[in-house]
């Protein structure tokens, strides 16, 4: 019930559903809990998208993700 | 696909793994628990427990709503589901969870019980209007993640006055089992950090955990679900255990903001209110820790309608989970772990859910043969 991946906003029914996309299977949800537009993508629990997926966020996680890489060198390993 | 791969890059998960071990150097290590079964899955799944440094163990939480549900709730949606001209409807990881006796709502299905699995509780609404002559009862289980849902379908009903349709309201607060586990003393499991439920935060914010820096003194980052979102909130804890700062941070930006879903919380403010106390498998009675309709929606309310009654209900006496809730007992430490319950014909909660932290370290632990847990 927890468990949610990414789904992109396809469609849009009326004020409160949506159409998204889940990895190419296509499902009616409530958009009811958030702004959404087509286009942006959303975590949907149980029928309900209940929060939207900010882009700059995200980038901002992944450029300190390769900054982290940047500092290590090639010969690093894992110790065990 | 986008939001998820990228968090999946081999060599960003090797230089955080890389740079956990340099930095985990507290010769007294570092207990961490991941709060949510959904981390507990992720854990597992991408075999990251036997790549952590040994200085880093990781203790599973009780963030799985399945798990968490005593008998005694089990037995009254069993009990629910046969009454007459009733269909009763649950989400498919209740199903086989098993109540007294063993006896479970697929159990009540084959003696003949009208009980059906759906993925929303907005598809039990359309079931009552299609059904204008049976009861419908939908089965709510959940953290803060399913019950905005749930408040959504209440709303719907009252707005398009459908009469019946009722709610057997069982969703639990994640703050006060947080506080029960750090508060239990020696009844209960050291941790040093915590790992923030991500989801549960995206609708609650980060507020709610304060009391977990300013009253025990530890940190807690709240995290994603992905391989290298995990790493980096683990990187995080050990870096604040370290420096001695107990701080909440925030390492899952990109769904969870400061002050949650503010939507989904009126919602729920209107549609819910707090029960003075409430039964957890494995934590006993916690004040404060659940919710039930509202007063101004009682009329929907199953456990009014259809006058729930609680007995006195046991866990199977081989059956651990209550200590692997806790955190106390890693689940291959149980006697009857991959032996007498599997997740095929479960003893205990932990080993049905998909969320759970037995049926995680069954499915791709030691058991599966991918390789050992801690």
């Amino acid at each position: 019930m927890c468990l949610a991946i990414p789904a992109r906003v396809i469609a849009l029914h009326g004020e409160e559903m949506g159409t998204v996309d889940l990895g190419g299977v296509e499902r009616k949800v409530s958009l009811a809990l958030v702004d959404a537009e087509v286009g942006d993508y959303v975590i949907v629990h149980v029928g309900v998208a209940i929060s939207c997926l900010d882009e700059e966020e995200a980038k901002r996680t992944l450029a300190m993700f390769y900054e982290l890489n940047d500092q290590l060198s090639e010969s690093d390993e894992i110790p065990k | 696909m986008k939001f998820i791969d990228e968090y999946r890059d081999s060599q960003v998960i090797k230089s955080l793994l890389v740079l956990i071990a340099r930095e985990a150097t507290r010769p007294e290590g570092y207990r961490l628990m991941e709060f949510c079964g959904g981390h507990t899955h992720a854990l597992y799944r991408y075999g990251l427990l036997p790549l952590l440094p040994e200085r880093v163990t990781m203790v599973h939480g009780p963030g799985c709503p399945v798990c968490v549900l005593p008998i005694s709730r089990i037995d009254a949606a069993v009990e629910l589901a046969a009454r007459d001209n009733v269909i009763f409807c649950s989400y498919g990881d209740m199903l086989r969870v098993p109540g007294s006796g063993g006896r479970s709502l697929l159990k009540a299905k084959a003696e003949g019980a009208d009980v059906r699995m759906v993925y929303s509780p907005l598809d039990t609404l359309k079931l009552a209007v299609r059904n204008p002559e049976r009861q419908i009862i939908f089965f709510a289980v959940g953290f803060e993640t399913t019950a905005p849902a749930t408040a959504l379908a209440l709303k719907q009903a009252a707005e398009q006055g459908i009469t019946n349709f009722f709610v057997f309201c069982n969703h639990v607060l994640t703050p006060p089992a947080m506080r029960a586990i750090l508060n239990a003393g020696s009844e209960g499991s050291h941790v040093d950090g915590i790992i923030g439920p991500g989801h549960v935060s995206a609708i609650i914010g980060s507020s709610g955990y304060r009391f977990v820096a300013e009253e025990n003194h530890i940190p807690l980052v709240i995290s994603g679900f992905e391989p290298a979102d995990l790493l980096e909130s683990i990187l995080m804890l050990v870096r604040r255990i370290k420096e001695g700062h107990a701080v909440i941070e925030n390492q899952y930006t990109r769904a969870v903001k400061d002050e949650g879903n503010l939507q989904a919380q009126s919602l729920m403010q209107e549609m819910f209110e707090l029960r003075g106390s409430f039964e957890w498998r494995g934590f006993g009675i916690l004040p404060d820790s659940a919710q039930k309709l509202a007063a101004e929606y009682a009329a929907f309310d199953a456990e009014r309608k259809f006058q729930v009654e609680y007995g006195e209900a046991h866990d199977h006496k081989a059956c651990r989970c209550a200590e692997v809730l806790r955190g106390q007992l890693q689940p291959e430490e149980c006697p009857v772990f991959a032996g007498a319950c599997t997740p095929e014909s479960p003893l205990g909660a932990c080993m049905v859910s998909s969320e759970g932290a037995c049926a995680a370290a069954y499915s791709y632990g030691a058991a599966s043969g991918a390789g050992a847990g801690q």
